[in-house]
């Protein structure tokens, strides 16, 4: 996957880098403030209550 | 990888078409599953980092606006706009008391919001939150908040450093409450942590230990006299329950805290934020505990 991804990215090797940090930066986004805050409710995590 | 670029990059020119066998296939699936693993594990580190560094960001901001929303509401009142604390019907989601613990140091000052009976994680990001059905901050019975342990702000990361006779201040808009950790032997200052006899599993006369770890369910510790199923009103003693989560980064159970009113304080008309007139006594209690 990654070579195919690395393959297929236009422009030289400086560009390619260039392209790969911009592309590593928008899944950690992706990652850190879309989909971890909507899984994060179901994990069994940071329960601090207690309720019968 | 840098193998595989080097190739890749060269690009010989007509390449002759790669012989398919068996290995390639396997060699093929290996490295598929292999980057699939690496790829996994990285996600996994970096959920990590969500839940201890970047939910405290944002729980920060939330712990800020209903900082701020109280502190005006507070400035903003007269007495003949503003009921007396007893009296006031706390919105859910919104500051009813900043919260001071002079153990974890100067700059540990949270405002409480007001939770449902069980207070929910949107309540929770915003700080400490307070068990709806329990008692305000000043009122006989059990006024019980819970806060988070790790990330989400984690007021309650330290939790388990208190101590028997550490002071817990509670400011509400009319006044100063000062609880002390149950545990202190009986005869000493009950606000003295450093006292000797001191055991936070040490019970007071009601039976109410310093410190417990119970379980998820156990929702009898926050009881107007905390455990005591059986206790009916009047009640006299005014207490102070904070639960969170133990062992840190688990859900398995829950640490609890709790403190009783030694000492109330009239708070000046003019207070409006964490550092005005603070009175003496509480002042001291910090000064003591520099030494530590």
């Amino acid at each position: 996957m990654y070579v195919w991804i690395w393959r297929h990215l236009p422009g030289n090797l400086a560009l390619k880098m260039l392209q790969v940090l911009v592309l590593v930066g928008a899944v950690s986004a992706l990652l850190l403030f879309v989909i971890f805050p909507w899984i994060e409710p179901y994990l069994p995590l940071n329960q601090v209550t207690v309720s019968k | 990888m840098s193998d595989d670029t080097s190739v890749l990059d060269a690009d010989p020119p007509a390449p002759p078409p790669p012989p398919r066998g068996v290995g390639d296939t396997i060699r093929l699936l290996l490295r598929g599953l292999g980057q699939t693993l690496i790829t996994a594990g990285l996600i996994v580190l970096l959920f990590v980092v969500y839940e201890v560094w970047v939910t405290n960001f944002f729980a920060h901001r939330e712990q800020v606006r209903v900082h701020q929303a109280l502190q005006r509401q507070w400035a903003n009142c007269t007495q003949t706009l503003c009921l007396p604390d007893g009296e006031l019907k706390p919105i859910v989601g919104d500051g009813i008391a900043n919260l001071y613990i002079p153990r974890f140091g100067l700059d540990y000052a949270w405002t409480v919001v007001q939770g449902d009976k069980v207070p929910t994680d949107s309540q929770l990001e915003e700080g400490p939150a307070h068990y709806a059905d329990t008692a305000m901050p000043g009122e006989a019975g059990n006024f019980a908040i819970a806060g988070h342990r790790v990330g989400k702000g984690e007021p309650f990361l330290n939790l388990d450093q208190l101590q028997a006779g550490d002071p817990v201040v509670v400011e509400t808009r009319t006044k100063w409450y000062v609880y002390c950790v149950l545990g202190t032997a009986p005869g000493a200052n009950p606000c003295d942590p450093n006292a000797a006899g001191a055991s936070l599993s040490a019970r007071d006369a009601n039976g109410v230990p310093g410190r417990e770890i119970v379980s998820p369910d156990d929702g009898d510790v926050l009881l107007p006299v905390p455990n005591d199923t059986r206790a009916h009103g009047p009640y006299t003693v005014k207490y102070l329950t904070m639960t969170t989560c133990t062992p840190k980064f688990t859900a398995a159970q829950r640490m609890i805290v709790h403190a009783s009113l030694q000492a109330e304080y009239d708070k000046a008309q003019t207070g409006d934020n964490y550092s005005n007139a603070v009175p003496a006594p509480i002042n001291a209690y910090y000064s003591a505990g520099e030494g530590n």
